[in-house]
């Protein structure tokens, strides 16, 4: 931008010429261009889209599923972080939130529906008895949902505030985020390919 | 006491084993050869005990008879609550209900799925809780309680 020699001014400026008036404008416009550029990788931008809108499916076990629909409500409002769209069906999912404890008969439903879900895909074992089985150490129960989908975010608790569960959400959203951390599903893949070969 | 013992003992020749009472139930135990008959009885008039509330087993392992069967009685005409009890044996077997009470079906398949009573001429015997291919009865005594060691307890 053309200068304004301060009052005063020990340096004599040499008399601006019309060329520089123009290259000074010149560079004003081009700044006004580069602000209202965003340059990124494809990757990172992916990521973002995905990490600001995970719609979860509509998926609920036990009491966990109750805090699960109030994290849905005004009050706690997950539609801040683009997750309030619950779908009905696991193909329209990319979240599953596995909210309670998994019983062993209701261990290959939960399976077929995290299998219907399209990639990429990313599950919230939400509470105690979602990750370990809980208090709940006997023969009905799956001892932590890990043994049947692969697991991106645990959530402690019993059952965990709904302020928890957001927070499960923030922590999946930065997973998802521009850094590219692969999630759960990626490193499944790649250890059995490494151990296929 | 004397007078549900009678009834059904006039009914029923040779049915009722005992009459306990207390706490304002009476239970009348019921010998197992005899139960589907005690059932119909107990259904119709005058008793008309028309709703089988509940049908329950538990699991003695000390006693001979081992597992004790329970079915809870509610007539909707008098009001009256009656308890039978049957001891199904080591080798548990009894008839099944369902012809007289149409809702024993489900009550039956949870028991024989928990308990392995196998119930006769029962429609479909099936596992109702547990998957399909489970192997064993979860609440017999002996049953492994299952799950997985909890770290740390020795220490609590």
């Amino acid at each position: 931008m053309a200068l304004i020699p301060p009052p005063g001014s020990p340096i004599e400026r040499a008399p601006r010429t019309d060329a520089d008036i123009d290259r000074d404008l010149r560079e004003v416009q081009e700044q006004e261009f580069e602000k209202s550029l965003l340059l990124t990788t494809v990757d990172k931008a992916l990521a973002w889209a995905r990490s600001s809108s995970i719609w979860p499916a509509t998926f609920g076990l036990a009491c966990c599923a109750i805090e699960m629909m109030h994290t849905a409500t005004p009050r706690y409002d997950i539609a801040r972080f683009g997750a309030e769209v619950f779908r009905a069906s696991p193909r329209q999912a990319d979240l599953l939130i596995v909210s309670g404890r998994v019983a062993q008969k209701m261990a290959p439903v939960l399976r077929r529906i995290y299998d219907q879900m399209l990639e990429p895909k990313w599950v919230i074992s939400m509470g105690a008895c979602a990750s370990t089985g809980g208090v709940f150490n006997n023969y009905a129960l799956v001892q932590g949902v890990d043994k049947v989908v692969p697991v991106d975010v645990y959530v402690p608790g019993c059952p965990p505030r709904p302020e928890g569960l957001i927070e499960g959400i923030l922590i999946l959203q930065r997973k998802i985020g521009a850094n590219g951390l692969p999630t759960a599903a990626d490193l499944r893949r790649e250890r059995e390919a490494a151990a296929a070969k | 006491m004397t007078e549900v013992r009678a009834t059904i003992d006039a009914a029923v020749p040779g049915a009722v084993v005992d009459v306990h009472q207390g706490g304002g139930e009476t239970t009348v135990e019921v010998n197992r050869g005899r139960l589907l008959d005690v059932a119909r009885f107990a259904k119709g008039p005058p008793l008309s005990f028309v709703l089988l509330a509940d049908l329950t087993c538990a699991d003695f392992p000390e006693h001979p008879e081992r597992f004790r069967l329970a079915y809870h009685l509610f007539s909707l005409e008098s009001g009256a609550r009656l308890r039978l009890r049957v001891w199904a044996g080591a080798e548990p077997e009894v008839d099944s209900v369902t012809g007289v009470w149409r809702t024993a079906d489900w009550h039956e398949r949870e028991v024989y799925d928990m308990f392995g009573v196998r119930f006769r001429n029962h429609p479909d015997l099936a596992r109702i809780l547990m998957p399909l291919d489970w192997e064993g009865h979860p609440l017999r005594r002996d049953y492994p309680l299952g799950g997985e060691e909890v770290e740390f307890t020795d220490a609590v």
